[in-house]
């Protein structure tokens, strides 16, 4: 597993409180990891600020599940 | 109108984490004051406070939640658990559309707001605040916690009067009750200022205690040393009922509500009025409330918070309103032990007027040295010990920043 995916990994298991193993890439931050709407605004600036890069709203909203995180920061990041 | 009895108790202060740590502190006479440990206040004018010890929210929520919780919150959170379960209501299925919250804070998230602000200011420009910036902030967040945690759903809100903020959430809750609107109320208080804007601004203002050598003494209300409040922490949680469903369910009683008073000083923003006209109506407007006269109160929990000024003016009123009771009944501060809670200090008294009255034992006034002959030596201020006697009844008052004044009278329950 890459780096990104890694650190993108222990954010979520952070920020939402929940057991490493739940987060598997096609887990949903709402519907499988209890996320409510600020914690989903919560993460995104939390891998912003871990990958110093701007997510655009637009762009956010297309990033529901982990495996959609890790894909977009892998692509992203700098 | 119904009677209101007190059921269930919950304390986190600076003498101990629990109800019966905070007695046993009380009664000990121990002071809850130390070196500041939440930040490195070396370079500030007071660099002690009354801190709660030992305190870790994921012992009792787990880390998402506390993360969510600016720490008034989580004390809340925690002293009104402990309430619940000391009412036994944990396993008794209470009617949530007749259940409510009431909760005081003086100043709310003080704690996210300074850490926000900050992290704005060090960096771009560029705004980055937190989603739960405004949720953790707010000071009303506690009540609408504990209602969502326990599903109570009847009248939910916060009572925001600076240090008398706590005695107004069990004025309102008591009011309720005996008007017949809700059975049952969460209340109290919580604070959490001991950090850098709390500790700054309260010595802008010259209302701390400086005296960085000896934390322990520097609460000593009534003493002609003394020289301003120490900032202390914490929460307490009552349980109030009406008393057919405290009795229709069992509950043990701890005791009762006689009657509440509210004033103003009308007078200025942060000093007392120097005859004390605020506190003396304010105290007349509970006796008056509780149907109950001077000679019948055997205990004055004062406001007392060590300062020059609102020492001698609460005096002054209690002088006023008791005239030759005033020499017959004990007067303490507890919090020369506790330090000042503020927004959490009414409800960390009330649960000592509770306790005073259930053991017939009142908790002294510690750190007394010299006497100020300001004060009549025949007002009995209960220095350094405690000391035992029937209390058939107990006033508690906590007066705020804005000169709002509140006064709360327990009495013995008798069936």
């Amino acid at each position: 597993m890459s780096d990104i995916a890694n650190k993108v990994r222990s954010i979520i298991v952070e920020k939402l409180g929940v057991d490493e193993n739940e987060v598997t890439p096609e887990a949903s931050f709402t519907n499988d990891l209890g996320a409510d709407s600020l914690d989903t605004v919560e993460l995104i600036m939390e891998f912003e600020k871990e990958f110093s890069l701007s997510i655009p709203d637009d762009e956010a909203e297309n990033i529901q599940t982990v495996g959609q995180a890790i894909t977009y920061l892998e692509a992203n990041a700098k | 109108m119904r009677r209101v009895v007190v059921t269930g108790l919950g304390a986190l202060t600076p003498l101990g984490n629990t109800v019966k740590e905070y007695w046993e502190g009380l009664v000990q006479g121990r002071s809850g004051a130390g070196p500041i440990t939440r930040f490195d206040a070396s370079k500030y004018r007071t660099r002690f406070a009354a801190e709660v010890k030992g305190f870790d929210p994921e012992n009792h929520m787990d880390r998402k939640e506390a993360r969510k919780m600016d720490p008034y919150a989580q004390y809340a959170m925690v002293t009104a658990q402990d309430a619940l379960l000391d009412a036994g209501l944990e396993e008794f299925k209470v009617n949530g559309e007749r259940a409510g919250v009431i909760w005081g804070s003086g100043i709310g998230g003080l704690y996210t707001v300074y850490h926000e602000f900050k992290n704005f200011f060090e960096g771009d420009g560029v705004p980055k605040f937190n989603p739960f910036f405004v949720p953790k902030m707010i000071s009303d967040i506690a009540a609408g916690y504990l209602s969502i945690r326990y599903g109570f759903r009847g009248p939910n809100y916060t009572t925001v009067s600076a240090c008398a903020s706590s005695n107004n959430a069990i004025i309102d809750a008591f009011n309720y009750i005996r008007w017949g609107v809700t059975d049952l109320f969460i209340t109290g208080g919580s604070e959490a200022a001991v950090n850098e804007p709390g500790v700054a601004g309260f010595n802008a203002m010259k209302a701390l205690s400086e005296r960085n050598e000896d934390p322990a003494t520097a609460s000593r209300p009534f003493d002609l040393d003394r020289d301003g409040f120490v900032l202390g922490e914490g929460g307490a949680a009552l349980i109030l009922e009406s008393l057919d469903h405290a009795l229709a369910r069992d509950a043990r009683i701890y005791a009762e509500i006689a009657g509440v008073g509210l004033s103003a000083d009308a007078h200025h923003i942060t000093a007392p009025h120097p005859e004390g006209l605020g506190a003396t109506l304010v105290m007349r407007n509970a006796l008056r409330d509780a149907n109950l006269s001077p000679s019948e109160i055997d205990y004055i929990n004062v406001h007392g918070t060590s300062t020059p000024l609102g020492d001698l003016s609460e005096i002054k009123a209690i002088q006023n309103v008791f005239g030759e009771d005033a020499y017959r009944l004990n007067v303490s501060s507890t919090k020369s032990m506790t330090g000042h809670l503020l927004g959490a200090a009414g409800a960390a008294e009330a649960v000592a007027c509770i306790l005073a009255i259930v053991n017939n034992t009142v908790p002294p006034t510690i750190n007394h040295f010299t006497d100020d002959p300001a004060f009549d030596p025949r007002i009995n201020l209960t220095f350094n010990t405690p000391q035992g006697r029937t209390i058939r009844a107990a006033l508690s008052n906590t007066f705020g920043f804005g000169g709002h004044n509140t006064s709360v009278i327990f009495k013995a329950y008798q069936a």
